[in-house]
């Protein structure tokens, strides 16, 4: 008996993948088990090959691993595109009687089970349902009870009617039967249930969610895989607390528009992917010298240009620390997994705000299109804090003129940090320009003024490194010989993996990073390990890179740009050979 | 709002650096007046600005103002109103900011209908570049990089703003200093985007577009009694009449509904609480 379940469907797009899929996660959610989804999809909108994956256990699940137990194959080639994944024992589910799978070859060694999907969905109502008949059949190979399978398939179609809920209900329960009644076979797997109450969802909702939380209350954006959930989510939601969203007619407009927002005081953000980052680039420099709080998100996906829009990769971090002509600070920060993309959404906010800057949410597709279970008290409402720095009323004004009684929101205090006030407050009026500017916020090219301004904002960092906490999160053996480093969103798998290696009789120390500008000084930590592993999604090792720039040591690397995200017990090998040809070297 | 604001409230201590004689110095006179005698002051105005000598207007006038990024000041106005419907918002821009490299934003804030101002400086040749011609040039017009003239033809704002479904579209010379500050001023008192194509002579490098040139040929519909901007049809012959220049407002939909108040954004957005929203485990449940 597996313990940890793997379960696919996979198809063409618009065969209805993604929401047979959802139906299923939610369904193992709602009965208390731990899920963490993955998708695996092409750019267009119908046709090409889709996968919707579901790895469930009771206890919590980090990352995806290479194995599948259950797949619900509605085309040829997705038994094709999973074979490596199947092992003995897996079972396919498949309807025969389609003219594309009357051929369907299934190997020797796996169950194979030919259910009639479409002719049973037509005997409750219509052929559209037969995923959900195919849902029913996989219930009955995992042990799992079928109705805990009803009220997601209620969430799903409650708007189309009791009739429709009902026919999809009747139709997952002829899946059953099917199976139940032509198959005599054990099967090995048995999805238990708990009493658990556990939320699911993605990293971009988790933004989303993040930033209603914060006080975010206007959003600006332009769709793009794999951040327009972000948007989607926000829209309809932000609106009951008095926000908006506006889409705009392209990336240049939404960072201006979200700048013109955050101008007016609103917290304010944008989200995009690489390409979108590009584009925003003229206005960043423009955000980071009028000194704007301003949030822009980067889901980032596979690039350079328009890459692989719905493939995995970290390699958006060298423009987000040096994008821009000029030189301005910013910070940028990295979720490493999806409690933290709300977590680090609400700190993002505070961050810009206290310092003024803007602050790089740096996400990417593997936490934007995964969704995980959690305990709802991950995202603790109560525990919200709402920092928004040095901003000043009409009362305490006047401390901040000067003698003609002008408003001075460049004024270069000592720790960096100037007044700032919203438009409407009275003797506030002010100008500023992403021309270089005086303490008023006048354009000047006196080179005292310059060199006190860019000191003044360079101050900011300086003051943020002394009062914030750029900690990282530890995991495995600290006093382990071998150290491997990530960012984002790689911490998942590599925690697993730490549990592989353990299997074999090898430990790590782990270290998972978020903050990538201001960040923790890894430099004892390097020091101090035999060998130091870089884990990150691209080709160049960007953050391993900084860490040797940072520290002057060498460091090994493991990149992967393929397009997929790191699979914990891949990743497990690749350190294990890591470690194996460093001793050899030694040797 | 106080009650006994004057123009010159708006003005800033800065002595602008335009040429002696530059357009530019009536239209920003025409903008502080149409903001005064619409009861506004500085604390509530927010002034955006583009590139370009009209990108000055920012620093020479006083309120809360941004001076943004070539092209993209009419998304900054956009963000500000949004966020904050309380306040007034006027972007400023030139010719060459406005309809060359910032058109896109041109047509989609015209139809996006905000509730704010749109005041253009068109004196048809990019001058702090030093006389390169621009998108409004005309076709024979010789300019360091066009010595035999552009040779394509001019961007006519007013029509590209009536097919984007402008809901005010005006026109004023900056030198007819009473009209051009009573045009700024309806097209504030707007419900919805207000669009003013101002010309506004540039004395040291364009010698076609003049003054003179102005003074002689423009058409004050204001003066016409039989010319009605409400009126879709003459506004379009209007505004696709090459042979004249036109002042006045060239035509006005009084039934405009600005985005402000077709999508409810009536608060002010930058009043949040302390911590998360009371009913924010709401949005965690969703999940479930």
């Amino acid at each position: 008996m597996h313990e940890d379940l793997n379960w696919a469907i996979g198809g063409e797009a618009g065969d209805g993948i993604d929401s047979t899929g959802k139906i299923f996660a939610q369904a193992l959610s709602r009965a208390g088990r731990h899920v963490f989804t993955s998708k695996d999809f092409a750019s267009r909108i119908r046709g090409g090959y889709t996968a919707y994956k579901v790895r469930t256990s009771v206890d919590r699940v980090e990352s995806v691993v290479d194995r599948l137990d259950i797949l619900i194959a509605l085309t040829q080639r997705t038994v094709d595109e999973n074979l490596d994944e199947l092992h003995e024992g897996s079972v396919i589910i498949y309807d025969g009687e389609r003219t594309t799978m009357q051929d369907l070859e299934v190997p020797d060694e796996m169950i194979d089970l030919n259910v009639p999907l479409k002719r049973l969905a037509e005997d409750a109502g219509g052929a559209i349902m037969r995923n959900v008949v195919a849902l029913g059949a996989a219930c009955e190979v995992a042990d799992f009870p079928i109705e805990n399978l009803d009220e997601s398939l209620e969430k799903r179609f409650k708007d189309k009617g009791t009739a429709i809920v009902e026919n999809n209900q009747q139709a997952a329960r002829l899946g059953r039967d099917y199976v139940e009644e032509n198959y005599d076979h054990e099967f090995e797997y048995e999805l238990e249930t708990t009493d658990n109450d556990y939320v699911l969802l993605n990293g971009d909702e988790a933004i989303g969610m993040g930033a209603i939380a914060a006080g975010c209350r206007f959003y600006a954006g332009y769709p793009i895989t794999p951040a327009t959930n972000v948007m989607e989510y926000l829209t309809g939601r932000i609106e009951r607390y008095g926000g908006a969203v506006i889409q705009a007619e392209d990336e240049l407009s939404a960072i201006n528009i979200a700048l013109g927002a955050a101008r007016a005081g609103a917290r304010s953000m944008t989200a995009t992917s690489g390409p979108g980052i590009d584009l925003m680039t003229e206005t960043f420099g423009l955000i980071a010298t009028t000194e704007t709080p301003l949030v822009i998100c980067d889901v980032m996906r596979s690039g350079p240009s328009t890459g692989m829009p719905t493939k995995q990769e970290q390699a958006d971090l060298n423009q987000m620390l040096y994008g821009g002509h000029g030189e301005v600070p910013r910070f940028v920060v990295a979720p490493t997994t999806i409690s933290e993309c709300f977590h680090k959404t609400i700190e993002a906010f505070n961050l810009a705000e206290k310092y003024q800057v803007p602050v790089y949410l740096a996400s990417d597709l593997a936490l934007a299109v995964t969704e995980q279970t959690f305990s709802p008290e991950e995202f603790d409402m109560d525990a919200v804090e709402i920092d928004r720095g040095n901003l000043v009323e009409s009362d305490d004004i006047e401390a901040w003129q000067n003698d003609q009684g002008q408003f001075q929101p460049h004024y270069p205090t000592e720790d960096g940090i100037s007044p700032r006030t919203t438009p409407g407050t009275s003797g506030g009026a002010h100008m500023t320009t992403g021309l270089e500017h005086d303490e008023l916020g006048r354009r000047t090219e006196d080179t005292d003024v310059r060199i006190e301004q860019v000191d003044k904002r360079d101050r900011k960092v300086e003051t943020a490194i002394e009062r914030e906490d750029w900690s990282y999160r530890e995991f495995g053996d600290p006093d382990a010989d071998t150290l491997v480093i990530s960012w984002g969103s790689n911490e998942g798998a590599m925690r697993e993996a730490l549990d592989f290696l353990e299997d074999d009789g090898i430990s790590v120390r782990f270290i998972s990073c978020s903050y990538m500008y201001p960040r923790a000084d890894l430099t004892e930590e390097i020091e101090s390990a035999d060998q130091v592993i870089v884990v990150e999604c691209n080709a160049g090792g960007q953050f391993a890179d900084l860490l040797e720039h940072d520290t002057l040591t060498r460091v090994d690397r493991i990149n992967k740009y393929n397009g997929i995200r790191f699979k914990a017990d891949e990743l497990a090998t690749d350190v294990k050979d890591m470690i194996a040809e460093s001793t050899e070297v030694t040797a | 709002m106080s009650t006994d604001i004057r123009f010159t409230d708006f003005k800033s201590d800065k002595q602008p650096t335009w040429c002696p004689g530059c357009g530019d110095f009536g239209t920003m006179n025409g903008m502080m007046k149409a903001l005064a005698n619409t009861g506004n002051d500085p604390d509530n105005t927010f002034i955006v600005a583009g590139i370009g000598c009209s990108g000055k207007i920012g620093t020479y006038m006083h309120s809360y103002a941004l001076h943004g990024v070539h092209g993209r000041a009419l998304p900054v106005g956009v963000g500000v109103k949004a966020a904050n419907p309380e306040l007034e918002v006027m972007v400023a821009g030139g010719d060459g900011d406005g309809y060359s490299i910032g058109v896109g934003h041109f047509i989609h804030a015209v139809r996006r209908n905000m509730d704010m101002t749109y005041v253009v400086m068109d004196n048809r040749i990019y001058g702090l570049t030093k006389g390169q011609f621009s998108p409004t040039s005309r076709e024979d017009f010789e300019t360091t990089t066009s010595p035999e003239g552009p040779q394509q033809a001019p961007v006519n704002p007013l029509a590209l703003a009536l097919a984007a479904g402008g809901t005010f579209i005006a026109q004023s010379f900056s030198s007819d200093a009473q009209r051009h500050a009573e045009i700024v001023q309806k097209a504030v008192e707007h419900d919805g985007f207000g669009f003013v194509n101002v010309y506004s002579p540039c004395v040291t490098f364009n010698d076609v577009d003049t003054y003179d040139y102005f003074r002689d040929s423009l058409v004050d519909l204001g003066e016409d009694d039989e010319y009605d901007p409400t009126d879709y049809d003459q506004a379009t012959d209007v505004i696709l009449d090459s042979e004249k220049e036109y002042q006045g407002v060239i035509y006005q939909n009084e039934e405009s509904v600005s985005y402000n108040e077709s999508h409810g954004l009536t608060e002010n957005m930058a009043d949040i609480p302390d911590g998360a929203p009371e009913d924010a485990m709401d949005l965690v449940r969703e999940f479930y």
